[in-house]
């Protein structure tokens, strides 16, 4: 049966100085199996919550619970959990072989059972024959499977990585992405992965937790991290996002009535602003942004095309749309025939359920 | 594979005109390097090579005593050489004695065999009372010694021009009088002694200065910035500090009305009228040694460590290794390259160190290097001093080489 917290953090904060908190009153609950990426921007303190989690730093206050034990006074080599490193940290005087069987050894593990999960790992991450190869003489990316393998080797049941693919180019990152998807498919283990880059995260997980300033600010699944946001941080962190700067002026059912700073009025989905006269940030992702809508929407509003940039699959369009002279239009190059040319005036349209009333983002 | 030839533009082939270009830079290379290689050809490789040269070096007496050791060819050893020898010997003495530069031949004969110097001198002080013919009896009339046939045996063994008996001296070994090779009476054999306690103190100064260091570097090669950087200073001051200074505070501290004798005092570890002699012993030696030559250590330590990721050890942790296995397994072998580097280093230094022996160690804390300039110095054996410096530089070669051999010089790293 699936422990649905087998990772706890309670109200955890950590600080290094005494004076800043770098993580603030962290909840967080990670089910048995799970594949969770901490996300968040450098600083946002993702890594020291792995860290905290890994043992090699303490929570200042609250507790961190693995299933179902308290494990602040655990040392980290009691805990048993596998990490990947963002410098993948294989001991560069050993073999490959003896890099997976340093967790076996330790563990007393007889040598002929340690060789068959040795192999069993490398087969994994399809690097048999690797075994008497230094660190040195493989590619980073046979070093990042290394790693894997090596995290993986001794069976534990919670698995933590610190940005492994951070060092690796974009096509290699691609790939390991799914290979370490497939990996945890497989085996079921659970998996806490960190990472700041967005599409990795959306990619391999099945919930994501997006941190800022120490703090969990949506924890969700990718999906629903990108179509609703909760906050104004997340859906400019998340994907492509529009805003406009506004304040609440009615509120009827679901749907409400934003006066813009330009003047004018829009309709949107209240989420965060839900009052009248509150302030607020209004959200809209660019490809919910239709031109000439076939269909009625309620937002129909006229706007200027400023620049038109080809982007291969699609192009992106900047067009000066009530005021906001940077929303950006995604128009997919299959839609030949379309006149699109900087300087145009085109009609926008889109539904007030996609265009979500956040609070107020302090910097527009 | 055909070879087909590759034509630059202008017709000649690509490799003669590649090589054109580059011997300007070849030759601006040998000028760039040639300053530094004369340099230490002059004053390297040249000395060393009159070193090992004057070591064996043995022709002074034979270009003194020409004539002596040319009518000794002929003589078998056996018993008392016939006439033409004592007559060579009076012509060469003669000569010796107008030019007064006898003085020379009597330390060399008198190392070949004690009782050479008044034999010579007073012979030389009759020589001029001498009549044609018949010089055997001459001879014998005025030493009885000449007519003793071990002390022609002594004369006729220093006749070789080149002579390896220095080499023997330093290890307390000699030629009896048949030139076979024997040790020292027990009371003379100071040599090997002094070697043993080089190479004792050069070794325990190594592990005490290894001992220190590798707690101090890891701590410099882990703190942040800001502290490592003071540490590091305090490292380096005393590196920066003139040695003779270092040496004299070390004289300050451990004499024995000195402020450590008067915290043992003060602890209770020796009565007052007993205070240990912390100085001009092995002691002194070792205590001083081992804080001058501990920068030698921490550098290379520091910079082999600085390179190893904390994650590392991180990493073995969560593996499950206890901080000891972790320890044990994976940071200290990465270390090795330090560790060679430091203690090759320190040992090296270590073996030849000279004045801090010479001024803290007295009697029995004094090394080799101190006999060296002894002898270079005071006894003006210049051979033998040679001799034991060649000695000395072989050993240190031997060391690298045994060095070499077990851990490889490639895994040395200085910085």
């Amino acid at each position: 049966m699936a422990n649905d917290h087998f990772v706890r953090f309670e109200n955890v904060d950590k600080s290094y100085d005494g004076k800043l908190l770098v993580v603030k009153g962290l909840n967080l609950d990670i089910e048995e199996g799970e594949f969770v990426t901490m996300l968040g921007p450098s600083g946002s303190g993702k890594t020291t919550c792995l860290m905290m989690l890994a043992g090699f730093e303490t929570p200042t206050n609250g507790q961190i619970y693995l299933d179902n034990n308290v494990i602040s006074d655990i040392p980290p080599h009691k805990r048993g959990i596998g990490m990947v490193f963002q410098n993948y940290a294989l001991f560069p005087h050993m073999t490959v072989y003896e890099n997976l069987a340093f967790p076996l050894r330790v563990r007393k593990i007889p040598k002929d059972e340690a060789d068959k999960k040795v192999d069993k790992a490398l087969s994994m991450v399809s690097l048999q024959g690797f075994e008497a190869r230094m660190p040195m003489q493989l590619s980073g990316g046979q070093q990042q499977r290394v790693a894997v393998a090596r995290s993986l080797v001794f069976d534990p049941k919670l698995v933590l990585m610190d940005e492994p693919l951070g060092a690796l180019d974009k096509n290699l990152r691609e790939s390991m992405q799914y290979e370490i998807k497939h990996i945890h498919e497989s085996i079921g283990v659970t998996v806490v992965y960190v990472t700041h880059d967005q599409t990795e995260a959306l990619t391999m997980s099945n919930r994501i937790a997006v941190f800022n300033d120490g703090k969990v600010q949506q924890l969700s699944s990718p999906d629903e991290l990108y179509e609703r946001p909760v906050n104004s941080f997340v859906a400019e962190f998340i994907g492509e996002n529009n805003t406009f700067g506004g304040e609440v002026i009615d509120v009827a059912g679901d749907k409400c009535k934003v006066k813009l700073n330009s003047g004018a009025e829009i309709f949107a989905n209240p989420i965060v602003a839900k009052a009248k006269g509150e302030k607020t940030t209004v959200s809209l992702r660019p490809e919910r942004a239709l031109i000439d809508p076939q269909t009625t929407m309620d937002n129909n509003h006229k706007g200027k095309i400023e620049e038109v940039i080809y982007h291969g699959d699609h192009t992106r369009l900047r067009v000066d749309l009530l005021g906001n002279k940077q929303f950006i239009l995604k128009v997919p190059n299959s839609s030949s025939g379309m006149d699109i040319k900087a300087g145009k005036e085109i009609n926008i349209g889109w539904n007030s359920v996609d265009c979500r009333a956040l609070d107020l983002k302090l910097s527009i | 594979m055909s070879k087909e030839q590759i034509l630059s533009s202008d017709g000649i082939p690509l490799e003669q005109s590649l090589k054109k270009a580059e011997r300007k830079n070849k030759l601006k290379a040998v000028l760039l390097v040639a300053p530094l290689f004369l340099f230490i050809l002059i004053i390297y490789v040249f000395p060393i090579g009159d070193m090992l040269f004057r070591s064996v070096d043995d022709r002074m007496i034979t270009k003194m005593l020409p004539k002596t050791f040319n009518a000794m060819e002929k003589w078998d050893g056996q018993d008392l050489p016939d006439e033409p020898v004592y007559k060579g010997l009076y012509e060469d003495l003669t000569y010796l004695k107008q030019n007064k530069t006898y003085g020379k031949i009597i330390a060399r004969l008198n190392y070949e065999k004690s009782g050479f110097s008044s034999l010579i001198k007073k012979t030389v002080r009759k020589i001029n009372k001498f009549e044609e013919g018949n010089y055997k009896e001459q001879f014998i009339k005025v030493h009885k010694r000449w007519g003793q046939p071990e002390y022609l045996v002594a004369l006729k063994n220093a006749a070789p021009e080149w002579s390896y008996a220095k080499y023997l001296k330093g290890v307390d070994m000699t030629f009896d009088q048949d030139r076979n090779i024997v040790s020292v009476e027990e009371d003379r054999r100071i040599y090997k002694i002094l070697w043993m306690r080089t190479l004792n103190v050069a070794f325990w100064v190594t592990i005490f200065c290894f001992i220190l260091a590798y707690p101090i570097s890891h701590l410099l090669a882990t703190l942040p910035m800001k502290y490592s950087n003071l540490l590091m200073i305090c490292v380096l001051l005393p590196f920066w500090t003139s040695l003779l200074v270092r040496t004299s505070s070390w004289m300050v501290l451990l004499q024995q009305q000195g402020p450590i004798n008067d915290l043992i005092v003060w602890i209770g570890l020796a009565a007052d009228d007993n205070r240990p002699e912390l100085m001009y012993n092995v002691i002194g030696t070792f205590v001083a040694m081992t804080q001058i030559l501990l920068p030698f250590m921490v550098l290379p330590l520091y910079s082999v460590m600085k390179t190893i990721s904390p994650s590392l050890m991180r990493a073995g942790k969560s593996l499950g290794g206890t901080p000891l296995v972790s320890f044990v397994k994976i940071y200290f072998p990465l270390t090795i390259p330090g560790i060679g580097a430091g203690c090759l280093l320190v040992f090296i230094l270590a073996i030849g160190y000279y004045i801090t022996p010479a001024l803290v160690g007295g009697a029995s804390g004094s090394l080799i290097s101190n006999t060296i300039a002894y002898h270079m110095k005071s006894s003006l054996d210049w051979a033998f001093a040679s001799a034991l410096g060649t000695m000395l530089l072989v050993g240190v070669l031997a060391i690298y080489w045994i060095y070499n051999k077990l851990v490889g010089i490639d895994n040395i790293k200085l910085g």
